[in-house]
């Protein structure tokens, strides 16, 4: 599988070397060197070379692992919160069942907690055809190793083809750890899934380089696939509640030394105020705004319309606002219905985070800022000079 | 407390653009950085060491150059580094990263704490920390924002969408740090020139006596079908008002055309 450049046909023209995206192609003497950073993506492949030097290495292929056809089903984990399941597991049961059409299989939630046997219901109406359900005092708090050992001994037991996870902080947390006791792959923050029709693998769609390039990835010779997804790129299906299922219960094996972490409280943080990721409407500032004072501006803004205040990376690392409030790639993924931009340049990185919105609206004084072109309504001017007016219309309108 | 920090060397992917022309990456002219998340595991590592004694110890897994980068956590005050490089680690995916990394972390021996930053900005999996931890089989806790050490457990503040977790652990433990935990320090003068007549000293897949199986592209469960270039959504509308006023009345009409308010 690995990419190779032969020697004696390379001219050292150099022209493969700003083809690779991970700048693994060296010039040395004679001819290129593909170095340790490769990671045999094939960027070099197609009709990069003029001498056809570069070519995929046959024969190498690896033997699976084991009969990996036994493998069958789509499985979300369910995250949920205080009774309630986070969108992002709807949505991955909505991508489930549109993997598992394709590949002929079904659709299962598994739902660990403790008093959590009423989500199946809605794991159901959201496209399950099964749940798995492990409920124990135990489980009443997310804990990396009480709820690693219980997917990693379900998956054991039952052999699942792919696992969804959302790409939320507990996600990214026991992904990671469960994939790592299977030995499989574990694609993370995927934002498209889809089948190949040759394979039947999965192939998981992310964005690598801060939002610059996007990856295709695949786990074709270990079971299960497996990948976290990013909250808020789906849609939440529509709710069928006259779907059912069959409900498997697991006894769970869990004891409390079993449990090396101790949860001791949560604090909350500006709940209300920052639930940026189900936000209709969101006003986000950047450092544009040149004090961190303006942010009462968006704030009123953001207020008026029903809306939650976001920030670039820049402004949260000016300290001008908490991380929690970040849109971007290292912060939050958003996908309101309106997304205004004040004072934000429009970094790839803050990009990466907003483009799943359904209308952008930016203001800023530069009218070359990348983030007109992400932008459905762009003006150009001084945002002290149009957000008290917006936000008068606004008002108005509102009746408020 | 003798403390692990984990780095990787990425190219700064602020710096990173698209060729608009041949819609491909340019990387001529991007620097190497050290990963800013992993700046921020160095500076909680050596705040503790300041609070409660003990080493603090610097590895990372990477092509020769990568030693550049721990070379600037010596001048930050590292107390020593180690570069994991063998062509047999090349093309690694997060599993075989994480495989080699405890390997690594074993062959140190004698840890308190491993800590990591919370994601590469590269690849942004934020996946090697949590399966060193599985590696190693010790716990975890991600997303750490804050650390407060009490002889053999650690009470830590984890980021959550609802807020923060307090949780505790005992020692030895991984954590992965947020960018909120701290401003990490600057290099000293002092540091600096310590550090660039440093010799790196290299842990090779021999030194660590890995299965070579599990690591590089061998080791790699996943694989990259192939890469693309995001598309770019057209254009819209630039909303020429005579000034401020016009531009906020047409943005209205809009938005009230459009039933979005």
């Amino acid at each position: 599988m690995a990419v190779i450049i032969k020697d004696s046909e390379c001219i050292a023209c150099g022209s493969c070397l700003p083809a690779c995206p991970f700048g693994a192609i060296e010039l040395e003497d004679e001819s290129a060197k593909i170095g340790d950073a490769c990671t045999q993506c094939g960027a070099c492949l197609d009709g990069i070379c003029p001498v056809d030097a570069i070519e995929r290495e046959a024969g190498d292929e690896k033997a699976p692992a084991a009969d990996l056809d036994a493998y069958k089903g789509v499985w979300v984990l369910i995250e949920h919160f205080e009774n309630k399941i986070r969108s992002v597991s709807l949505e991955l049961l909505g991508q489930a069942r549109l993997l598992a059409g394709k590949l002929g299989e079904e659709v299962a939630g598994v739902v660990i907690g403790h008093g959590v046997e009423d989500l199946a219901s809605q794991v159901f109406a959201g496209g399950a055809d099964k749940v798995y359900l492990a409920d124990d005092p135990l489980l009443a708090h997310y804990s990396t190793d009480g709820f690693s050992n219980t997917l990693t001994d379900l998956i054991q037991t039952y052999h699942p083809n792919v696992i969804l996870l959302g790409a939320t902080n507990d996600g990214r947390d026991i992904g990671p750890r469960v994939a790592c006791r299977i030995g499989t792959g574990l694609t993370a923050d995927c934002t498209y899934l889809s089948i190949d029709e040759a394979t039947k693998l999965v192939v998981w769609t992310r964005p690598a380089f801060g939002g610059n390039i996007m990856a295709n990835i695949l786990c074709p010779n270990s079971r299960p696939q497996m990948g976290t997804v990013r909250p808020n790129v789906f849609k939440r299906p529509e709710p069928d509640y006259r779907r059912g299922g069959e409900t498997v219960r697991i006894s769970c094996k869990l004891k409390p030394e079993d449990i090396r972490t101790k949860f001791i409280s949560l604090q909350r943080v500006g709940e209300a105020s920052c639930n940026l990721e189900e936000a209709e409407f969101i006003v986000s500032g950047g450092r544009g705004l040149g004090d961190p004072k303006y942010f009462d501006m968006i704030q009123e803004l953001a207020d008026a319309l029903g809306g939650v205040v976001g920030a670039s990376r820049a402004a949260v690392d000016s300290g001008w606002k908490p991380h929690l409030h970040q849109v971007g790639q290292t912060g939050k993924t958003v996908a309101p219905k309106v997304y205004i931009a004040v004072g934000i340049s429009g970094a790839i990185q803050h990009l990466a985070g907003m483009s799943g919105s359904d209308t952008v609206i930016a203001i800023n004084r530069d009218p070359d800022a990348p983030i007109f072109k992400k932008a459905n309504y762009g003006i150009v001017g001084d945002f002290k000079e149009v957000l008290p007016r917006l936000i008068a219309q606004v008002k108005k309108i509102k009746g408020l | 407390m003798n403390i692990i920090v984990c780095v990787k060397q990425v190219p700064d992917t602020t710096e990173v653009r698209i060729d608009p022309e041949t819609n491909t990456l340019v990387r001529q002219g991007v620097p190497s950085i050290v990963n800013p998340f992993d700046l921020n595991a160095l500076e909680a590592a050596l705040q503790l060491r300041g609070k409660h004694g003990g080493k603090v110890s610097v590895i990372s897994m990477g092509p020769p150059q990568a030693a550049e980068a721990l070379k600037e956590c010596l001048a930050m005050g590292a107390d020593d580094v180690y570069l994991v490089s063998d062509r047999a680690f090349g093309g690694a995916d997060t599993l075989a990263t994480s495989y080699t990394l405890a390997a690594a972390v074993r062959k140190l021996g004698d840890y308190d704490l491993i800590i990591c930053g919370k994601q590469a900005i590269d690849g942004d999996t934020a996946q090697v920390g949590p399966e060193m931890a599985e590696h190693l089989d010790i716990p975890q806790v991600t997303y750490v924002a804050g650390i407060e050490a009490d002889g053999n457990t650690v009470r830590l503040k984890r980021e959550h969408e609802e807020g923060y977790e307090i949780i505790e652990t005992t020692l030895p433990a991984v954590l992965s740090v947020v960018k909120s935990i701290n401003e990490p320090r600057l290099a000293t003068i002092k540091g600096t020139i310590k550090a660039s007549s440093a010799e790196i000293p290299v842990l090779t897949a021999s030194d660590l006596g890995v299965d070579k199986d599990k690591t590089g592209l061998s080791g790699s469960p996943t694989q990259v079908k192939n890469i693309f270039t995001p598309e770019q959504r057209t254009q819209g509308e630039m909303i020429a008002g005579a000034d401020a006023a016009e531009c906020v009345e047409i943005l209205m009409q809009r938005l009230i055309g459009s039933k979005l308010l």
